[in-house]
């Protein structure tokens, strides 16, 4: 009885030492995996800020107002200007969809009447 | 344990035999038993003590262990918790109303030597002249051969610069990387922003700090890590500012002015949607301050806050707003302008010695007549009309976020005597920047509550104490309104937008004393739309002369009224305020039956 006791308990070590080995590589390679997440968060953050920077440089007042007038042939931009604010109102309903007709069925009956003798 | 009995019957026996007394030894073996029981009762209590220091001996090894552990080894990034990412080293950014950026940071590298660790020095040195033509060469090559062991190059390279820096291939030729302050979009609100340059500099990093503007105001919100995902949201309009700049640029141009400021600000909130003084600067390319002449020459000087000047004539309608809120007089009382008037031993003339005589309070403020503001400012008294300008901020630098604010302190009158009351009426005597000014167009305009001027973007109305009554501000808004439809400011009707206003035309103070003939500050301050209104514009132009006509004109309402007009066509629509037909004054009903 005692042996078998033993053997199970030095069993149980074994299997506990086991689980313990495989949890600690198991940690670390976590621990490593967000470590390179992370990298890859900051990477993404810092190509963010300088992609928000570029994009802000590129839409400068300064710059956009030159390409309006540099494109003022094709875009015709011009200020906005206070006769241009609409009412509600004022926009049309869309015309009602006129009936399209397709197969028209002559029913002028009186001719037919007038060939019969 | 065998117990030992008290009273043995055979010693007992014994004694009896003997002739002893029996109890003697009953009372040994008590005295025995109790040393006994005492010694067990100290050994415990000694192994508990024992324990107990032990167990303190432990934790407090424990501590210490742990102390010196931290203290030796090398901080490392908490890598297990996941609120570590939260924290962004970098400056926090400044975005404008809607979260357009207003500056942000740039990952560039700075370019530093170390000459012991290079290779050849000389080449390196001339190299390095070609890739920067503002290094000297003589003096790399010193720095490189001499005895130094460090040294900076540069503060700030592009990509394009460090790869050529890295052809060289010289191994003492290093790069630290730098966060730096940009500013996309240039110019831009550069007197807001300010500007910012670095604090202490080591070689894998350096400390960003706000050097002007808001940058500095907000310099501890800005630098704190915890803000770095949350950037400072400013009430400034990008789109509105830029198109105030447009238009003020070209009005400063055709006025011949030396500068120019203007001012728009939020009525119900106090919040500033644009501000511009011109000249401006980069605050990408900060220039350095003056260290002689006059410091409003700088581009750096902020006029909007820093120019404390007498504005003149749109001081009139404080005078006019207070007379009727304390029941004075009503728009149409009718006042004496004619002369002579003399107060305190100076007598007080009009513009161009006119002379308008007996006018209604309001015509005072349409044809700006000094003398009639003067006899109201009398009837006011000296004392309510300090106080009353006080409650309007006019005797404080405004509270606005910027760190020019504070150095723009009024000018305000030694002694205030009856004569300082009538000057100040209309604008002389007293110097305030046109910030204060449009503070106090803002009060008149959102229906007598003070406002103080704010750069941060506000949520909801922040409606100051009230200062006048709104019947007193409704009457000073259709004065106002008259002051356009029919006064000096016709250039300033704005079809749609019912804009009023008024002109204010200072000579410019000499530095020796007294004023100078043909330098003037040329005020227009307005609000619009006059109905229900939302926006106070300053505009304020420096030395500025119209030479369309005959004759140089100068005053206000040839100059300042007609930028202001335009910049307001182009931004009220940019500002969302559709444009109005303005609802035409009831003719009197008359009854005609008899």
């Amino acid at each position: 009885m005692r042996t078998v006791l033993y053997i199970l308990t030095t069993l149980a070590v074994i299997g506990l030492a086991f689980w313990a080995y495989r949890e600690n590589y198991a940690t670390q390679a976590a621990l490593s995996r967000t470590d390179d997440l992370r990298s890859d968060i900051r990477m993404a953050h810092d190509r963010l800020s300088v992609l928000r920077a570029e994009w802000a440089y590129l839409n400068r007042p300064d710059r956009l107002r030159d390409l309006a007038e540099l494109n003022f042939g094709t875009l015709g931009l011009l200020p906005l200007e206070s006769y241009q604010f609409g009412a509600i109102d004022q926009v049309a309903y869309p015309p009602a969809p006129v009936l399209m007709i397709t197969e028209g069925v002559d029913l002028s009956a009186s001719k037919v009447e007038e060939q019969q003798p | 344990m065998i117990r030992t009995p008290l009273r043995p019957l055979a010693r007992i026996l014994e004694a009896r035999a003997s002739g002893r007394n029996p109890d003697a030894i009953e009372r040994e073996n008590i005295r025995i038993r109790h040393e006994q029981m005492r010694d067990a009762a100290r050994q415990r209590a000694e192994g508990r003590l024992l324990v107990l220091g032990l167990f303190f001996v432990c934790a407090f090894a424990a501590v210490g262990a742990r102390m010196g552990v931290m203290a030796t080894s090398e901080p490392s990034e908490p890598r297990a918790e996941a609120a570590g990412a939260m924290i962004h080293a970098a400056r926090a950014d400044i975005v404008d109303r809607n979260g357009r950026l207003l500056a942000t940071n740039f990952e560039t590298h700075a370019l530093y030597a170390q000459p012991p660790q290079m290779i050849d020095p000389e080449r390196s040195a001339t190299e390095l002249a070609r890739i920067f033509p503002d290094l000297d060469v003589e003096r790399l090559k010193a720095d490189f051969t001499g005895a130094r062991k460090f040294l900076w190059i540069k503060r700030k390279i592009s990509p394009e610069q460090m790869q050529a820096v890295h052809e060289i291939g010289d191994p003492g030729l290093l790069f630290g990387p730098r966060d730096m302050r940009l500013y996309p979009n240039g110019t831009l609100a550069a007197h807001v922003l300010g500007g910012a340059s670095y604090g202490k500099e080591g070689v894998s990093a350096a400390e960003v700090i706000g050097v002007a503007g808001v940058e500095k105001y907000f310099d501890g919100y800005l630098r704190d890590p915890a803000n770095g995902n949350s950037p400072l949201t400013l009430s400034l309009d990008l789109t509105i500012q830029a198109a105030s700049e447009r238009v003020l640029r070209g009005g400063m141009k055709m006025m011949n002015a030396k500068g120019a400021t203007s001012v728009l600000m939020d009525v119900h909130t106090g919040e500033v949607i644009s501000v511009v003084s011109l000249p401006t600067f980069d605050p990408n390319d900060r220039p350095r301050p003056m260290v002689q002449g006059d410091a409003s020459d700088s581009p750096l000087f902020n006029r909007a806050v820093q120019g404390v000047y007498e504005l003149g004539s749109v001081f009139k309608i404080f005078t006019a707003v207070q007379a009727m809120d304390l029941g004075l007089v009503n728009a149409d009382t009718m006042i004496d302008t004619s002369g002579p008037m003399k107060v305190g031993g100076f007598s007080i003339g009009e513009f161009r010695n006119k002379n308008y005589g007996t006018i209604s309070v309001s015509d005072v403020i349409v044809h700006s007549s000094n003398r009639g503001t003067g006899r109201l400012a009398i009837q006011v008294g000296a004392e309510r009309q300090q106080s009353f300008l006080k409650s309007l901020g006019f005797f404080e630098a405004t509270p606005f976020e910027i760190v020019e604010a504070a150095t723009g302190k009024p000018l305000l009158p030694k002694r205030w005597t009856e004569l300082s009351a009538v000057t100040v009426s209309y604008g002389h005597g007293l110097s305030t920047s046109p910030m204060h000014l449009a503070a106090g167009y803002a009060a008149i305009a959102n229906g007598g509550f003070a406002v103080k001027p704010t750069l941060l973007k506000q949520d909801a109305p922040h409606l100051g104490q009230r200062v006048m009554s709104d019947a007193a501000a409704r009457s000073a808004r259709d004065m106002l309104r008259k002051v356009v439809t029919s006064g000096t400011a016709s250039f300033g009707e704005v079809e749609g937008y019912s804009v009023g206003g008024k002109t204010g035309t200072a000579d410019k103070p000499k530095k020796s004393g007294g004023y100078y003939e043909d330098k003037v500050i040329a005020t227009f301050a307005t609000m619009f739309p006059t109905t229900d209104p939302k926006y106070v514009l300053i505009v304020t132009l420096d030395e500025p002369v119209e030479t369309s006509g005959d004759k140089p004109r100068r005053t206000a309402g040839w100059t300042a009224v007609p930028v202001a007009a335009e910049m307001i066509r182009r931004i009220a629509p940019l500002l969302g305020l559709r444009p109005a037909i303005e609802p035409v004054a009831l003719e009197d009903i008359k009854l005609t039956s008899n």
